[in-house]
């Protein structure tokens, strides 16, 4: 398990210099700033006092939901970015071949590569869902519902996007993979709209649609599951937003992702056992 | 065909394979590669560009995996991830993260290839020493010329003190004095006992370094030579006499190689210069009148290209 760690702990060392890293950090630092900026001048405005407590308390949330929607699809982004080429580039470029023949097997260098970027992501992930908070608790006076799940849900839908880019990634050049694997994500994102948009239509078609695409990608369902647990039940009730949920997908479908996550796991692993490096 | 029970038990092989092919769709890289290295000798991969070199070292380090065909490194299957504790292995083209420096390049690969904190505390700096980088050690590799980088590299493939090594064109990139220090090593790593599988096309150093070579052309070997009990190589010989036959081509094979006779002009090639006046002894007993009798010693550059044949323009 030793050659396992080393390479974990290389790959975070490697991930964490990326400069697509830092850039995802900054720009997750300015929209924190504009966004504290923001709630800050709502919370101030003189109009803002005489609204009933309850609509208040409402356009608070909504704003902070549209907070971590946008540091979900940050996240997500980051997550591609840094990883895409991990495999792919590493093979093209023979970099990987002095580590390949050293006393290690194939399925430690991947996992350790994958744990590597994992922990990176997980850090990025706290990071980021912590300012979000932080502006929502300090600025808004907003007391965030199920705030570990929420990023834990988050941190289950970077993973996928990780172990889809890693699966490809054995099969596919670096560009390739990335068109991939953020077309699948945009097609579950379509998917996710389709389905909440059937689920007040009550259009099972639509609905179906969403759910196929869900099954394809899970991204989606993940993040809208996020959603849904940190939203306060009065806010499910009369959330109008389009960054709420309406049709909170089910705890098995959030058990189907994880079951996705350990079938493109196990496939990469796979995949990367049997190719010519 | 497999490898027999015999063959397994030859202790004194460092590789053995047997017919190893490799077949990238309709393409074969690696037609049927058949050969034994040595225990402890210093053994040369020639070829030209094309011949599959890159893709033999490539199979019997598990990088790629062979299509059919066997191949043992050091008394165990190629594919035994263990047995890499015991191989180093320099690529054609050594690259690697460049924001480590060279001390933490080499303590990372050393504790890939199994190595404690104490040993890496002595062997990071005296390895850093051998590939003349000590001033460099702690610098970052992105500043690092390509000639530092082989030199770096050839430092991880030694770090563990493996059994066997496969050096891929080590000295690509190195100035003069760059290659006589790897030659410097090579020989080192003889003298510890261990087995240099060495690929390069700068023939001469070769020549100098190794104990034997194979040529190999289309995934095969073509030809093989003992550049220790033959160190003249090859001898061309040309015969301008009288009285050539052909049936005298069946009289000197047993010393020859490749001999034909075209007008008054017989040319052959032999192994050892010991063969020559028995050579002459049998033509002029066979009532042959020879007028000259001219042999030339062929480098290895020559045998390469004897062998090759035309330039493919690969």
């Amino acid at each position: 398990m030793t050659q396992l760690w080393i390479i974990a702990r290389i790959t975070f060392q490697e991930a964490a210099r990326r400069k697509i890293l830092w850039t995802a950090l900054l720009t997750a630092a300015a929209f924190l700033a504009l966004f504290g900026t923001g709630m800050h001048f709502q919370v101030r405005s003189p109009h803002f006092a005489n609204i009933p407590p309850l609509i208040r308390n409402q356009i608070l949330s909504t704003m902070l939901q549209v907070g971590f929607y946008a540091i979900d699809m940050l996240a997500v982004l980051m997550t591609v970015l840094t990883s895409v080429d991990s495999l792919s580039g590493e093979i093209a470029s023979s970099t990987i071949q002095a580590v390949a023949t050293k006393p290690i097997h194939r399925w430690q260098l991947l996992l350790g590569k994958w744990l590597g970027f994992a922990a990176m992501i997980a850090a990025y992930v706290a990071l980021v869902f912590a300012g979000v908070f932080a502006v929502g608790y300090f600025i808004g006076d907003l007391r965030q519902h199920n705030a570990l799940q929420g990023a834990s849900l988050i941190y289950l839908e970077c993973l996928i996007v990780l172990t889809a880019t890693f699966l490809f990634g054995t099969v596919f050049s670096t560009l390739t993979n990335g068109v991939i694997v953020l077309g699948l994500h945009g097609l579950a994102f379509i998917g996710g709209w389709l389905e909440q948009i059937g689920s007040v239509t009550q259009s099972d078609r639509l609905i179906n649609l969403g759910i196929f695409s869900s099954i394809l990608m899970p991204t989606e369902s993940v993040w809208r599951r996020a959603s849904y647990v940190m939203q306060s039940s009065i806010a499910r009730t009369i959330d109008l937003s389009p960054f709420g949920t309406r049709s909170a997908p089910s705890v098995t479908m959030i058990l189907y992702a994880i079951l996705y996550l350990l079938i493109a796991l196990s496939l990469a692993l796979y995949r990367f056992q049997q190719r010519d490096l | 065909m497999r490898l027999t029970e015999d063959s397994l038990q030859t202790d004194h092989l460092a590789i053995e394979t047997i017919g190893l092919r490799k077949q990238f769709g309709s393409k074969v890289a690696v037609r049927g590669l058949s050969l034994q290295v040595r225990r402890g000798k210093i053994f040369g991969f020639l070829g030209p560009n094309g011949a599959g070199k890159s893709t033999s070292i490539k199979m019997l380090l598990g990088l790629v995996k062979p299509t059919s065909g066997q191949a043992q490194i050091l008394g165990h299957p190629y594919s035994n991830v263990e047995v890499r504790r015991k191989v180093g292995f320099l690529p054609e083209d050594f690259r690697f993260y460049d924001w480590l420096t060279a001390s933490e390049l080499l303590a990372l690969h050393g504790r890939l290839a199994g190595l404690t904190q104490a040993q890496l505390h002595d062997r990071v700096p005296a390895y850093i020493d051998l590939v003349g980088l000590t001033p460099h050690r702690d610098r970052r590799l992105r500043g690092f010329s390509k000639g530092m980088m082989q030199r770096i590299g050839l430092a991880q493939a030694l770090i563990h003190e493996p059994e066997l090594v496969f050096l891929d064109e080590p000295t690509s990139g190195l100035d003069p004095m760059g290659r006589h220090l790897v030659r410097d090593i090579i020989r080192n790593e003889r003298q510890r006992g261990a087995t240099v599988f060495l690929n390069s096309h700068l023939l001469s150093e070769v020549e100098i370094t190794c104990d034997t070579v194979v040529f190999i052309k289309h995934g095969e070997v073509v030809a093989s030579r003992d550049l220790r009990s033959s160190p003249d190589g090859e001898i061309q010989v040309h015969v301008r006499a009288h009285n050539l036959r052909q049936d005298l081509l069946l009289g000197i094979a047993e010393w020859t190689t490749s001999a034909q006779i075209v007008d008054d002009l017989l040319s052959f090639a032999t192994g050892s210069r010991d063969t020559l006046p028995q050579i002459l002894r049998y033509l002029v007993s066979s009532n042959v009148d020879v007028f000259e009798f001219t042999p030339q010693h062929l480098s290895l550059e020559e045998s390469f290209l004897k062998i090759m044949g035309e330039d493919q323009g690969l």
